[in-house]
């Protein structure tokens, strides 16, 4: 074995480090000097970037006797994880703070779902997958139960463990059943057995297949298996819905990806048609539910499972124009969430979560900076040009006419129309209302400068969208 | 003689019985987080069955993982179970209704 391979798992065993040194160090931290541990953890967040950019690998690089894979994709994604934990971190310190749930435990636990998270994109056998998977899913669920005290965070924590463990239970079903048919689980073997024995491309497989696209469907909140997102959205304190609204989208098109075009690409047309039914499900109940909240986080909860509709739509497509525009959709869309949720927590203060609707009645009076970012993230979110979100939606359609299919291009047309209704009234209400709530904004001003830096990034992305494509486009044919 | 599609049967038969336990089950989220167990214990009864079936020991080191992760889920699960019945005093399935819509 040639331990110059091992390299190529820098980033994940230099972050498995860093987490136990701010594991430990957490422990000598006084409760008020908490701060420590946050710059502790965003350091290391730091180094494991660096650690990411140093070992680009060239083509493709399988380490540890094939299960784990280093290449475009990994690294691209990877980083986008890692910025996105980051920012959760920036976003959420100082509400944490705020509500006296400044622990280390937040910092800790958001780390151990980043390594998870970085497993599950490096994946090259259905046994890291699962592993990666389950660390996330661990994290997450202990994250979402942070707040001890409060009734809706337990609940939300409860709900969605069991849903949790259920879809796990589901997906390791299915690839006990891959294995029995395939007789292997890596990827390219299973691609292999595929393409070598047409014989294997029967029901037992397909059987297996079903079971696998219900787990990926579930981690990614696809309806008709999303009834844990609003929940758990809006149980959750809002830093964490933050972190669990955002990377883990990533790595939930990661687990897509791997699963359904490294390892299955040669059972495409039966898979298809099961992605079909769950985007069309997730555009239609999506966008049309989402009018009917009052709970901004619920709100958003429906408008990720109407944008986890199209990035399913792009994967549909199985070209790799549809793969670039999954990624392009997904990298995009979790930026204006990033910034929708961080501007949630910035309306917040000790004791008023501004969750509802109407505390973003006014906001253009009492700050016209943050009223003009938040819309950006809205418009970014509705498809409106020139935000980066209209660049997403133009490439997901364009992949899905590509490979002919005008009617379900139709259909993301027309529900986009309809979900632009519920994120221009956000607009309205910040713009042509009265505002309820006239307290000062008390963000702090690390907190504003990444919103300022999120709100433009959305803007210069659609003005400038040419070379993130290009990158997608780039990692989709290494594919 | 026993073969291959008995076990699988047999493990099928657990997987559907530990489904059904979830949905019927209107009380108590112990027998919740037991059903989830059994369904784990389903999956690995299928791993080991196609492992002996292949020939190939893959399948019975997946299962060592499985039943590695279940206990650090069944840890977590436990957890938040405290943490609810701390809450509310209760650990009934019907009572978790707080968030509507």
């Amino acid at each position: 074995m040639d331990l110059m391979n091992f390299a190529a798992a820098a980033p994940e065993m230099t972050l498995l480090g860093l987490i136990c040194v701010v594991l430990v160090a957490d422990l000598f931290v006084a409760p008020e000097r908490r701060i420590v541990t946050f710059w502790l953890s965003l350091v290391s967040i730091g180094i494991t970037l660096w650690a990411l950019v140093s070992t680009v690998p060239v083509g493709r690089v399988e380490i540890f006797s094939g299960s784990y894979v280093s290449d475009g994709l990994s690294q691209l994604l990877k980083s986008g994880v890692a910025l996105f934990v980051a920012a959760a971190f920036v976003y959420g310190r100082g509400n944490l703070a705020a509500n006296d749930l400044h622990k280390g435990e937040f910092y800790v636990l958001g780390l151990f779902g980043l390594l998870g998270m970085m497993i599950m994109i490096s994946a090259n056998s259905l046994l890291t997958m699962y592993l990666g998977l389950e660390t996330l899913a661990l994290a997450q669920y202990a994250l979402v139960a942070l707040d001890r005290t409060d009734v809706k965070s337990a609940e939300s924590a409860m709900k969605y463990f069991v849903l949790g463990a259920i879809a796990s239970g589901c997906l390791l079903y299915g690839i006990s059943w891959v294995y029995g048919a395939t007789g292997s689980v890596e990827f390219p073997a299973i691609a292999n057995a595929i393409l070598d024995n047409p014989d294997i491309n029967g029901l037992p497989l397909w059987f297996g297949l079903a079971f696998l696209i219900v787990g990926i469907s579930f981690k990614f909140g696809g309806v008709p298996f999303h009834m844990w997102v609003p929940d758990v959205y809006q149980g959750a304190r809002t830093p964490v819905t933050l972190y669990i609204g955002t990377a883990p989208k990533i790595a939930a098109l990661a687990l897509t990806l791997r699963i359904l075009i490294d390892g299955l690409a040669g059972l495409q047309e039966v898979w298809a048609d099961m992605l079909m039914i769950i985007a069309v499900l997730s555009l239609l109940l999506g966008n049309f539910v989402a009018i009917a909240q009052t709970n901004i986080k619920r709100m958003l909860a429906y408008s990720t499972i109407a944008h986890v509709g199209f990035i399913l739509l792009a994967v549909f497509t199985g070209t790799p124009a549809g793969i670039a525009a999954a990624v392009f959709y997904t990298l995009t869309y979790v930026i204006s969430a990033a910034g929708a949720f961080g501007m949630v927590i910035l309306l917040s203060r000790r004791g008023h979560d501004a969750e509802s609707l109407s505390d973003f009645k006014g906001l253009n009076a009492r700050s016209p900076w943050m009223a003009l970012m938040m819309m950006f993230f809205m418009f970014s979110m509705a498809g409106v040009p020139p935000f980066v979100g209209f660049f997403g939606k133009l490439n997901a359609i364009n992949a899905v006419l590509g490979v002919g299919e005008v009617g379900l291009a139709v259909i993301m047309v027309l529900t986009s129309v309809v979900g632009a209704y519920y994120y221009l009234r956000v607009v309205w209400y910040m713009y042509f209302e009265e505002a309820q709530d006239q307290a000062l904004l008390q963000a702090d001003v690390d907190t504003r400068v990444l919103m300022s830096v999120n709100g433009l990034a959305v803007l210069a992305l659609g003005i400038l969208p040419g070379w993130l494509w290009t990158l997608c486009l780039q990692v989709a044919q290494g594919q | 003689m026993i073969g291959l599609q008995h076990y699988l049967t047999l493990s099928a038969m657990l997987f559907v019985l530990s489904i059904a336990g979830i949905i019927i089950n209107r009380r108590n989220l112990i027998l919740l987080l037991m059903c989830i167990e059994l369904m784990l214990l389903a999956v690995n009864f299928n791993f080991i069955a196609f492992s002996r079936y292949l020939g190939d020991t893959l399948g019975q080191v997946f299962v060592f993982f499985i039943l590695t992760v279940a206990a650090a889920e069944a840890a977590i699960g436990l957890a938040i179970l405290v943490v609810l019945f701390r809450n509310r005093r209760s650990i009934n399935v019907q009572e978790l209704n707080t968030m509507k819509g």
